[in-house]
């Protein structure tokens, strides 16, 4: 156990934890939307994540940008990463709300017990990993390097590159976009009345589907920009990384709260700054084994998540 | 689209009327019969290393390997629908329970395992059993308490933590793993079991190549287990898992120590899955961390739920289409999960009762559907 | 009464069926090492990754056992022999299954394989008690010759040259002064990392594990700058290596690069990208394909559309020596490993002949160090031998 080094890292981890962390926070307001508003864990986020990362390399490469091609210039590389965001928005997006249709909606209608929801969640999430892998041949996907890391400044010995800083900025960005929405504008009090109590709202004139629909859209391109950086971040993608994210998130958003946006920002940065300490203190190969024991503790001592629950109804 | 979903549920229906016909008469027949029928399908089972029935050979894989594997997945099978079936919790890490009990046999029992003690396979299987069933009392004390959905996802946590475990640490070799794991004995055919095709006198009974003695000591383990747990549905034991599933709630109510319950459902399903692992991995000789991914665990859940949960025939079976149609089907070895979760999505859509439904889950999945209509 | 008469005969066709069945039954065509296959439709395997992400190192092997297996038949039009291909991923869970299934095959003689050092340590014992012939070209954890497989015979150094000679090529020609270890925990790479480790002794300032499959190195590349190295010693594949070197370079990372055979391939480079490969040394116990001797790499490119790689020139050998063996009239498998075991003969790679625990005669070895230059692995000079 080495306590030494995680003294004389500790601004390097925090930062290095903060930027995965602003990954995982993206991804779980996927499932912190679905399960607040449908008490679903929808497994099958983790690969629309995935499908994510796809779609912005084919854009990428689409556009000449391949494998080991060089960066265009500042404004270009704005540029692809604005567009991969739209792009990847979008299929992730679409790809939720094609499984809501398929795979949960049926179940819905005949008012399945949960148990089927989650075996169903299961085999969407399996079919999409398989689906995925046999179209790309199981093989690791690259891309180009566009970001050249330049560090920025440092503090207490950290060095801070603008990579970090543009992901932890983006990730912050969307989700005030987010909470905006939701607290703010007329389709959000929907969701939040959905959440609360479905029928009473569909009494109300609330359309229950298509606020369905929504958030699943919703969360869909959340994780699609949540991609995007991964991509930017890791510089390659396989059809398997989907799985360990997407366990990670959700174990953010149950940490922050489930249903509540806010607490998935503050889960997803708390998860990421823990694991890396944890990496640092007890060495990488137990890096994940941490995220693991968090949920445990977690759900023991405060079920409720650190920030409460707010946007669905009160735990039976 | 509403109209070709319509009419496929009504084909399905008037194919479980003809099953369930089936049931009812085979439980109107005499007690002699039935006892007959059964014991002519044990030996057909007990011989089918034997037969050559030429549909159901596997291509590339020797057939009684895949035997043995189904026989290992339907122990896995009936120990994980004493959790999900007949307790209603869902466990998503049963690997775990999987892992801990083969690590134990191999851990005790192998020449080259980091502790040299090597006990013989007859004394580390009770031993990895208790071990399991302590695993398990340790994983459920704390949370059987949560929710079902949250006790999911931290009982697959539980799962990754083990296998990251077995990873990382030295006792288990880490990703090297262990060799030489020890088989149950050393013994040979005797000349009098010659007759038998692909027996040979004078080989090993439990031998890579020749996997029949594996086949047939899994068949017999999964019998008594059948039965064991048969016999605990029918107890006292059992009637109070029924009623935790049911509403747990109104079963403390009524006096049922729920809690205890639950943590005996956990611990007796973790034995079992102890018992699968060590006899598994008794067969492959070796074991490592990447045996234990969380997927097959999630497939597993999968095969008893679409079997039928809470019925020991149906989660059989679903064990069994689970080992066996992935080796039958090589041609379209790269695609079978992906039929697989397409078939998950469609079988919760169109039976989620499972193929061989425990007649009270399918009562109770009618109930909900009724009331579903009267929502919309 | 008509119902119990149904019944009565349904229960009598169902005993027949039995019987009738077991009657019919034939021989189970277990394993057994000492049938006499038949002179000719003797078979050879391939074992190792066709598919998984180190893929490309089977695929190396694969052809260059290939090209002899095709060039053998060709000659030997009347009497072919076949070869059997066994894609294992790389994983030893999957190794025993595979490893069962070629014992079971009667015809199968010989293995070119298993490729990988997990994979061997899982499937020789099973191959060797039934007198399966193994030839590994690539396999190098030392290890594996001590595990007291008869069959067992290696064509190519062991780790046990390859990772000294590693690192003294590190101190005395790269002159490192701080080294960072990092191993993947599999047979091959926690066995050369620790090699490497052993002849370095104080160089190395700290190490890491990281884990299979993993495409997230922030920790670790954060562990490495704030370690102060200059050079990164890699004990592992280049299906982890390549998106390591990328983070780490993005990240600003400037220490030099070296690792050992299993990273060795153009996928390494391509993955990493060129010019974050530029400058990595990489070393190997096999010769540089155009050094291999004959019309060997010409032959390869003729034949596959592709440079040799890494370890078909080795794999060419191996099969080659099997070959031979059954061309000799062995075909059974202990004739075959008597054969192999008092074979003397020059391949394209180098001279063999094996000892009694089946390594090659040390004086044989040769550890090559490879160049990342332009995009591409080129030679450099051979590893200084300790």
């Amino acid at each position: 156990m080495n306590f030494e080094f995680l003294g004389d890292n500790f601004m390097s981890l925090t930062v290095t934890g903060l930027t995965q962390g602003a990954i995982y926070a993206l991804v779980a307001l996927g499932y912190t939307l679905v399960y607040g508003v449908l008490r679903l864990i929808n497994f099958a986020h983790s690969e629309v994540f995935m499908i994510g990362t796809f779609v912005t390399t084919i854009v990428w490469a689409g556009l000449g940008f391949g494998v080991g091609a060089s960066a265009p210039g500042t404004f270009g590389v704005l540029g692809l990463i604005a567009l991969a965001i739209v792009a990847a928005g979008a299929a992730s997006g679409g790809t939720a709300l094609i499984v809501e249709r398929v795979a949960y909606r049926p179940l819905r209608k005949r008012n399945a017990p949960s148990l089927i929801f989650l075996i169903s969640a299961i085999g969407a999430s399996v079919a999409l990993f398989e689906l995925v892998g046999a179209i790309t041949d199981r093989q690791p996907r690259g891309m180009p390097s566009l970001v050249q890391p330049k560090v920025q400044f440092t503090i207490f010995g950290a060095d801070i590159t603008n990579l970090q800083i543009g992901i932890i900025l983006s990730a912050l960005a969307m989700l005030a976009g987010l909470d905006i929405f939701i607290n703010r504008t007329r389709l959000g009090r929907g969701v939040r009345a959905v959440a609360q109590n479905p029928d009473v709202a569909a009494l109300m004139g609330v359309n229950k589907d298509r606020v369905i629909m929504l958030i699943f859209v919703l969360g869909g391109m959340m994780a699609g920009a949540a991609s995007v950086l991964y991509d930017i971040k890791v510089g390659l993608t396989t059809y398997s990384v989907g799985f360990l994210i997407g366990i990670k998130a959700f174990t953010a958003a149950v940490l922050g709260g489930i249903g509540n946006l806010r607490g998935a920002l503050l889960g997803g940065l708390l998860l990421g700054v823990v694991e890396n300490y944890g990496a640092g203190v007890f060495g990488n190969e137990w890096m994940d084994v941490v995220a693991f024991v968090m949920l445990v503790v977690v759900l023991l001592f405060r079920p409720t998540g650190l920030l409460g629950e707010s946007l669905g109804r009160a735990r039976a | 689209m509403m109209a070709v979903i319509d009419s496929a549920r009504k084909a399905d229906e008037s194919r479980v009327r003809a099953v369930t016909g089936l049931r009812d008469r085979w439980a109107n027949l005499p007690y002699g019969w039935r006892i007959s029928v059964l014991f002519a399908f044990v030996i057909f089972l007990y011989a089918l290393p034997g037969l050559e029935i030429p549909l159901i050979k596997t291509p590339d894989t020797d057939f009684t390997s895949v035997l043995f594997l189904c026989a290992v997945y339907v122990l896995v099978a009936v120990g994980l629908n004493v959790v999900i079936g007949l307790a209603g919790l869902l466990d998503l890490g049963y690997i775990g329970f999987y892992a801990v009990g083969a690590y134990t046999v191999a851990i005790l029992g192998s020449p080259n395992s980091p502790v040299v003690i090597q006990y013989p396979w007859v004394v580390c299987v009770p031993i990895a059993i208790a071990v399991t069933m302590v695993s398990g009392v340790i994983l459920g004390w704390p949370t059987l308490r949560l929710r079902g959905d949250y006790l999911a996802i931290v009982t697959l946590g539980f799962g990754e933590i083990i296998r990251v475990f077995a990873l990382n640490s030295d006792i288990t070799n880490g990703n090297r793993g262990i060799t030489g794991v020890p088989v149950p004995s050393e013994g040979t055919w005797p000349e009098w079991m010659d007759w038998f095709p692909g027996i040979t006198a004078g080989r090993p009974i439990f031998s890579v190549s020749n996997v029949i003695g594996f086949y047939w000591l899994a068949l017999t383990l999964v019998f008594i287990c059948m039965l064991g747990v048969r016999r605990l549905e029918r107890s006292r034991v059992g009637r109070s898992w029924l009623a935790i599933r049911e509403d747990e709630d109104a079963a403390e109510v009524m006096g049922v120590p729920t809690f205890k319950y639950k943590l005996w459902a956990f611990a007796i399903g973790a034995a079992l899955g102890g018992l699968s692992g060590a006899l598994f991995f008794s067969k492959q000789t070796f074991i490592n961390a990447q045996g234990f991914d969380l997927f097959t665990s999630i497939l597993w859940v999968a095969a008893v739920v679409i079997g039928g949960a809470g019925n020991q025939l149906g989660v059989a079976l679903g064990a069994i289409l689970l080992a066996y149609l992935p080796e039958r089907f090589r041609e379209f070895a790269d695609y079978r999960l992906l039929i697989f979760g397409v078939a998950l999505i469609v079988m919760t859509i169109f039976r989620p009762q499972g193929l061989l439904p425990s007649r009270r889950r399918k009562v109770e999945l009618e109930d909900r559907a009724k009331e579903g209509a009267v929502g919309e | 009464m008509r119902q119990s008469l149904a019944r009565a005969i349904g229960g009598v066709a169902m005993v027949g069926l039995l019987v009738g069945a077991a009657a019919c039954a034939s021989d189970d065509e277990g394993g057994s090492g000492s049938t006499d296959a038949a002179a000719c439709g003797s078979k050879i395997a391939f074992f190792g990754a066709l598919t998984g992400g180190n893929a490309q190192l089977g695929i190396n092997i694969r052809d260059g056992a290939k090209l002899a297996v095709d060039q053998y038949n060709k000659a030997n039009a009347d009497c072919k022999v076949e070869l059997v291909e066994k894609d294992s991923a790389g994983d030893p869970a999957q190794a025993s299954g595979l490893a069962t299934s070629i014992v079971q095959d009667a015809k199968v003689l010989g293995v070119v394989g298993p490729a990988f050092s997990g994979e061997s340590k899982v499937a020789n014992p099973i191959l060797s008690k039934e007198g399966v012939v193994i030839i590994t070209p690539s396999a190098t954890n030392p290890a594996l010759a001590a595990q007291g497989d008869k069959t067992f015979h290696r064509a190519l150094g062991n780790d046990a040259s390859q990772g000294p000679g590693l690192a003294l090529y590190m101190k005395d020609v790269m002159k490192v002064q701080k080294a960072f270890v990092v191993d993947d925990a599999s047979e091959y790479g926690k066995g050369l990392a620790d090699q490497v480790k052993q002849t370095l002794g104080s160089v190395v300032t700290s190490s890491a594990v990281v884990k299979e499959q993993q495409t997230d190195f922030g920790a670790l590349v954060t562990q490495i700058n704030s370690s102060g190295a200059d050079s990164i010693f890699w004990g592992g594949y280049y299906r982890e290596a390549a998106p390591f070197l990328k983070q780490y370079r993005d990240a600003g990372g400037k220490a030099k690069f070296v690792a050992g055979d299993g990273v060795k391939d153009q996928a390494f480079v391509d993955g990493a990208g060129a010019a974050n490969a530029e400058g990595a040394i990489l070393t190997c116990p096999c010769v540089p394909p155009e050094k291999a001797g004959g019309t060997f790499a010409a032959d390869y490119k003729a034949a596959t559309g592709r440079e040799a790689g890494t370890y078909s020139a080795e794999a060419f050998d191996a099969a080659n020596i099997l070959l031979q063996g059954i061309k000799a009239g062995n075909s059974t498998r202990e004739k075959l490993e008597t054969f192999v075991d008092g074979y003397t003969g020059q391949g394209v790679t180098t001279s063999f002949k094996f000892q009694e625990n089946g390594e090659i005669d040390p004086s044989a070895v040769a550890i090559w160090a490879y160049k990342v230059q332009g995009g591409k692995i080129v030679a450099d000079q051979e590893a200084p031998k300790s």
